[in-house]
């Protein structure tokens, strides 16, 4: 007996729609097992995973920051992946981001004047958008995997700040301890509610994603993105450059990367320090994907992730259960998603 | 797994072959009793094979008897495929029986076809390039290694049936035919009962169509049997003893090819509405140059491709010229080369209207009046899963398709797709679907519509009518008469004899990267095309025909 999986000759978009939906539940289900063989209650699990966080304000709260950077980072994947170039050093991308805004505050320390935000903002963008050239030209001109380079960039990336911050960049009334000044008010992006934690990252964010709803299925840049990811030999056809359109994802997904970085630094943490993210350009990729690479998607996939990374952390302190389960529901969370969107596609049919 | 296998295959060859079991020619008459009471060998029957709302195959019956060629003819879409897929265990049919030798079988997948002595040639041919002929065949036999006692039962078989082969060549080295006789000799090392065989001869030159014919007839003088799949009436009536034609997925006949008509067969095929189009060859010898090829040689951009040698070509305005050869002979490093897509052209240079466009890119010379058909329809003429409209924007000048900005012009994009749904009689389930949606007949005419419509001075089309069924290859055909009569140059590339004859002004063919000059259609037969499709083997293919083609003539 064994296993056979057919294609399916019409998959219905009600039946598209579902996938992830009925992927999420199966993913909570087997969450539960996990939980249960560690000698929790999953009822208990499931209400600090998926209930206190979607009803309490603090915790939306949480939700919407975490939500900021996964955001922007998938929205700006989306674009690579859709032309089928494999951009996995969005991690580096962001902390080169921060690394740059940052060190525009650094340097900026003491000075006011409303050019200050601004121009860190600008400074994130194109740190973000020159490491992420580096892949694109490499493959462009030597025909370079961009998968390894853009993943061994990442730790270029990391030492890069973590050296910075502990010689250049560090505060020298810091007593040695590695981070950098505190950023003055006028290189702190403001909130969006007085009080709030939430900052204008969250608006780059949605304002994005409406972007390239647009630019990917409106314009002809959209459409050569398009061509080039599905149908290599009709970009060809239609005369689209291929390398252009290669560079061109790279620098919107850096840029948007790097956006997301300096936001991070100068909305949340208020400062350099040698590690500015838990993993987000990683994260960003399974947004991406579980979003289906459109931008709607991904807005509602990044909302997802957060509550599964805040439960998590509710986890660990209400049920003892150990941060890292987040990554296990992550995990399976994209397992779930594949094999759906594998069982939507194809049926399975029992062979002899 | 891997051990029931190769206990299989042990099996197989320790046992005595089962060609030899049946009997060679006459001591099969002594062993089995009198024809009438022996079960046919295989009986389709009632055969319902439905994909969603579409009937590809509706109660179809299909027998082939003991030591026969039996054809099985259709056009492309009557449900051939369908068919030969369910024999084969490829498809499980929805309704219907499958009878072996009398006892009703379940063909689950292809092994239990093999098992009981099936064995197919498909028209795609699934080689390694890199591998020799032998480490190829060894392959596809489980339980096999290339060595020198699988060498030796090759030879002696390929000897047998006189299919020359050089094991140790490596498959990127051969041609179509060559590649053919390896999948054929794969399937005889198997002792195969029944062989089943795709539409061999679409690539294979009339010679070696011929030389396929006689090693079939061999074969079924051995005492196995053979379902031959093909459209082309005369290869069925010249080989087949019996025929089961298909139309629209149902099985309108039962014949005899040798008692009728290649008439008479067409009208049962394609049901007796279809006209021919025919081109009335019109030279015009003042009509301009529109395309000018000079000594054009190319380097290929795969890694197997075929280089292209000192190609020299001329179309006037109002002139069809076809290339004719086998697949792999370089059309398509010739399309691309004169589309632009791809290439490195080390030699010679391309004109236009009188304009060098040897460097420019693909669009450059659309802007030039230049459009192009290219031989894949999805992936390549379209993206499989954009829509019609958005699909407009790969062939469409920027200017027209896009505002500056960028954005598309949605309205613009409607209204030419209206246009070609309207003029080309494109039809889909829904007015603007995704271009793998429609059929391939369908998508074809969407491509060419949306080439003819921007009313080219040159339109170049690789394999206008592969794969499509007989109606739209007639209005396909028309179209492209239309479009010279009103005055444009129309190069055409195709594997399809009939269609070359059938719309050309002047003929040329290609093989291994040469091109031989293009003679008036109507000086010369196609064994002359068959020769020139070979004729890169040879020093000087066109001193060599072109008094032969006269005599011909003559």
């Amino acid at each position: 007996m064994r296993l056979e999986l057919l294609p399916r000759e019409h998959v219905s978009r009600l039946r598209e729609w579902l996938t992830p939906i009925a992927a999420f539940c199966v993913a909570l289900l087997i969450g539960g097992v996990v939980v249960w063989m560690m000698g929790r209650s999953p009822v208990a699990a499931f209400n600090v995973y998926v209930r206190e966080p979607l009803t309490q304000g603090w915790a939306i709260q949480e939700i919407l920051l975490k939500a900021t950077p996964l955001l922007l980072i998938a929205i700006g994947l989306s674009y690579c992946y859709r032309a089928d170039r494999w951009n996995i050093g969005a991690e580096g991308q962001f902390v080169i981001g921060g690394l740059c805004g940052g060190a525009v505050a650094v340097v900026t320390h003491g000075m006011t004047g409303g050019w200050i935000l601004p121009l860190m903002l600008l400074a994130g963008i194109a740190g973000g958008m020159a490491i992420a050239a580096i892949p694109a030209v490499l493959r462009n001109r030597l025909g370079v995997s961009e998968i390894l380079t853009s993943l061994m960039l990442v730790y270029v990336a990391q030492l890069l700040l973590d050296y910075l911050v502990r010689g250049p960049l560090r505060d020298p009334t810091a007593f040695n301890l590695p981070q950098s000044v505190n950023f003055d008010a006028v290189a702190t992006l403001p909130a969006l509610f007085a009080g709030g934690r939430v900052h204008w990252g969250l608006v780059f964010g949605l304002l994005a994603a409406v972007v390239t709803w647009f630019v990917l299925s409106r314009t002809l840049f959209g459409f050569a993105i398009r061509a080039t990811g599905e149908a290599p030999r009709a970009a060809r056809f239609g005369g689209f450059d291929e390398r252009r359109v290669t560079l061109f994802c790279f620098l919107i997904s850096g840029g948007l990367a790097g956006l997301a970085g300096v936001a991070e630094v100068s909305g949340q943490i208020g400062q350099l320090q040698p590690s500015i993210s838990p993993g987000y350009g990683f994260t960003a990729i399974i947004v991406a994907f579980l979003g289906r690479l459109s931008a709607p998607g991904i807005v509602l996939a990044s909302f997802v992730m957060a509550m599964i990374l805040i439960g998590a952390e509710n986890a660990q302190i209400a049920l003892k259960l150990p941060l890292d389960l987040a990554r296990v529901f992550q995990g399976l969370l994209l397992f779930c998603l594949l094999g759906g969107e594998a069982l939507t596609r194809h049926r399975l049919v029992l062979g002899r | 797994m891997v051990k029931r296998w190769f206990l299989r295959f042990s099996v197989m060859i320790r046992a005595p072959p089962l060609v030899k079991g049946i009997g060679i020619g006459q001591s099969a008459a002594v062993i089995a009793p009198p024809p009438i009471s022996e079960p046919p060998l295989v009986v389709l029957e009632g055969i319902v094979k439905r994909f969603g709302a579409f009937t590809a195959n509706d109660h179809v019956t299909l027998t082939v008897r003991e030591g026969e060629i039996h054809a099985l003819l259709g056009e492309n879409g009557a449900g051939k495929s369908t068919l030969v897929k369910i024999l084969f265990g490829l498809l499980q049919p929805d309704e219907g029986i499958i009878r072996w030798q009398g006892k009703i079988v379940s063909m689950a997948d292809p092994d239990a076809a093999r098992q009981l002595g099936i064995a197919m040639v498909f028209q795609h041919f699934s080689l390694f390039e890199n591998l020799s002929v032998l480490e190829n065949i060894a392959l596809g036999l489980s339980g096999r290694m290339a060595d020198p006692v699988l060498a030796r039962e090759t030879a002696d078989l390929a000897r047998r049936y006189g299919l020359a082969l050089d094991l140790a060549a490596p498959v990127w080295s051969l041609s179509a035919g060559e590649r053919q006789r390896i999948e054929i000799v794969r399937c005889l090392l198997q002792k195969p009962k029944l062989l089943v065989l795709d539409e061999p001869t679409s690539v294979l030159t009339p010679q070696e169509a011929e030389a396929l014919f006689i090693t079939l007839e061999k074969l079924v003088a051995d005492g196995a049997s053979v379902l031959f799949i093909s459209h082309k009436l005369d290869e069925v009536r010249r080989l087949c003893s019996a025929a089961t034609i298909l139309r629209g997925g149902k099985r309108v006949a039962h014949a005899d090819p040798r008692q009728e008509s290649t008439r008479s067969l067409a009208a049962l095929m394609v049901g007796s509405d279809v006209e021919d189009v025919r081109r009335q060859a019109s030279a015009n010898p003042q009509a301009a140059l529109r395309l000018r090829i000079d000594g054009l040689s190319v380097m290929p951009s795969e890694v197997h491709g075929v280089a292209l040698k000192a190609i020299t070509l001329d179309v006037a305005a109002g002139e069809i010229v076809a290339i004719a050869g086998v697949a792999g002979g370089g059309q398509k490093e010739l399309f691309a080369a004169i589309s632009g897509e791809e290439g490195h052209i080390t030699a010679g240079r391309i004109l236009l209207s009188g304009a060098d466009i040897t460097r420019q890119g693909i669009n450059e010379r659309r802007h030039l009046g230049a459009a192009f058909v290219p031989e894949e329809r999805l992936g390549q003429a379209t993206l499989p899963r954009a829509s019609l409209s958005d699909n407009l924007v790969l062939s469409l000048p920027r200017r027209e398709s896009a505002s500056a900005a960028g954005w598309l012009n949605g309205g613009t994009l409607d209204a030419i797709l209206s246009a070609i749904i309207k003029r080309f009689d494109v039809r889909g389930s829904a007015r603007n679907p995704e271009a793998r949606r429609l059929s391939g007949g369908n998508l074809q005419k969407y491509v060419i519509g949306r080439e003819i419509l921007r009313n080219p001075v040159l339109l170049v089309v690789n394999q206008p009518t592969w794969g499509v069924d007989a109606a739209a290859t007639q209005h396909i055909r028309k179209a492209l008469i239309d479009l010279a009569e009103a005055g444009a140059a129309v190069l055409v590339i195709s594997q399809d004899l009939e269609e070359v004859f059938a719309i050309a002004d002047r003929i040329a063919a290609i093989c291994n990267g040469e091109l031989s000059e293009a003679f008036p259609a109507g000086h010369i037969t196609r064994e002359d095309i068959g020769l020139m499709m070979t004729a890169g083997e040879r020093t000087h293919p066109q001193a060599k025909h072109h008094p032969e083609s006269a005599d011909h003539a003559a």
